[in-house]
């Protein structure tokens, strides 16, 4: 069995085997992550874990793509 | 995924980018850093009420004025927050998203915090088989039934107690982690840290039980 296959409850009761870092990193990290990816920069390769982070955590991960959105916004504006 | 953006106060908010050397005033004294630190509270503000207009669907019982509020008070701490860490500013992003992240942390939290205000939160890991939506579901194969019965044991034998309460209410209940540091008189990165370390002994559960792949 893959993790693609895996149901999705059982994917996030196991989590996954890839490093990564925790909230208060994540929160630390966040402005230069999203400005790299915005940029079309490697975020994720020169922030390490970070991408990971937001797989495992639902908080953190809403608060990048709100970030990312008002970003998009002021761009626009 | 949040529908777009169309909050009318928001757009009226907007600030042209420009440049942004006045943020260097906040370090100042006396009417230019008071004038600094009201342009902050104001780009604050803009984040904050973009953020609970985001989010208002979580809010369906919420009047607007006080979704306006939860947007202010977001904003006032925000900025308490920013002006105690001037100096973690390194300049790694422009000041402007720096800044913006601590309006959308304060009020991601207020939210999720108001939302889940009135709702009971099962911190009895004892419960947690009673969950309905935490076994297998009609299409899925043996394979994730059999893992199923696996990850249960694993949860009943190879986790601490903490680790079982806190596991099952972030991932089986949907419980914000904001909102459980609050009930457990915890923090948001201690509790995902032990949400982390749960998951690995979890993950070394099941790869003692013969379904290594699972482990990845």
């Amino acid at each position: 069995m893959t993790g693609r296959d895996l149901d999705p409850t059982l994917k996030r009761l196991l989590g996954s085997n890839e490093p990564e870092i925790g909230c208060d990193e994540c929160f630390a990290q966040l402005d230069r992550y999203v400005e790299l990816e915005l940029a079309g920069a490697p975020a994720d390769a020169l922030v390490p874990g970070l991408r990971a982070h937001l797989v495992g955590c639902p908080a953190c991960a809403e608060e990048h793509e709100s970030l990312r959105a008002l970003l998009e916004l002021d761009s626009v504006s | 995924m949040a529908p777009p953006d169309t909050n009318p106060d928001v757009s009226a908010l907007a600030a042209a980018p420009g440049l942004e050397e006045w943020h260097l005033d906040l370090h100042a004294s006396g009417a230019r850093r008071e004038e600094a630190v009201a342009r902050l509270h104001g780009l604050l503000l803009r984040a904050a009420r973009f953020e609970v207009f985001r989010r208002r669907d979580s809010l369906p019982l919420v009047s607007a004025s006080e979704r306006d509020y939860l947007a202010q008070q977001a904003a006032d701490y925000a900025a308490l927050s920013v002006l105690r860490r001037l100096d973690d500013f390194r300049g790694e992003s422009s000041f402007r998203t720096w800044a913006y992240k601590f309006a959308l942390l304060e009020a991601a939290v207020k939210v999720r915090r108001r939302a889940w205000r009135d709702r009971e939160v099962t911190l009895e890991p004892e419960r947690w088989e009673e969950l309905a939506h935490a076994g297998p579901q009609p299409d899925d194969d043996a394979e994730n039934a059999a893992l199923f019965e696996v990850v249960r044991e694993g949860i009943r034998t190879a986790l601490t107690a903490r680790q079982r309460q806190v596991l099952v209410a972030a991932v089986l209940e949907g419980v914000p982690i904001d909102v459980l540091a609050e009930r457990l008189g915890s923090n948001r990165n201690a509790l995902y840290k032990m949400l982390h370390d749960a998951r690995r002994r979890l993950r070394e559960h099941v790869a003692a039980a013969g379904y290594p792949e699972a482990n990845e």
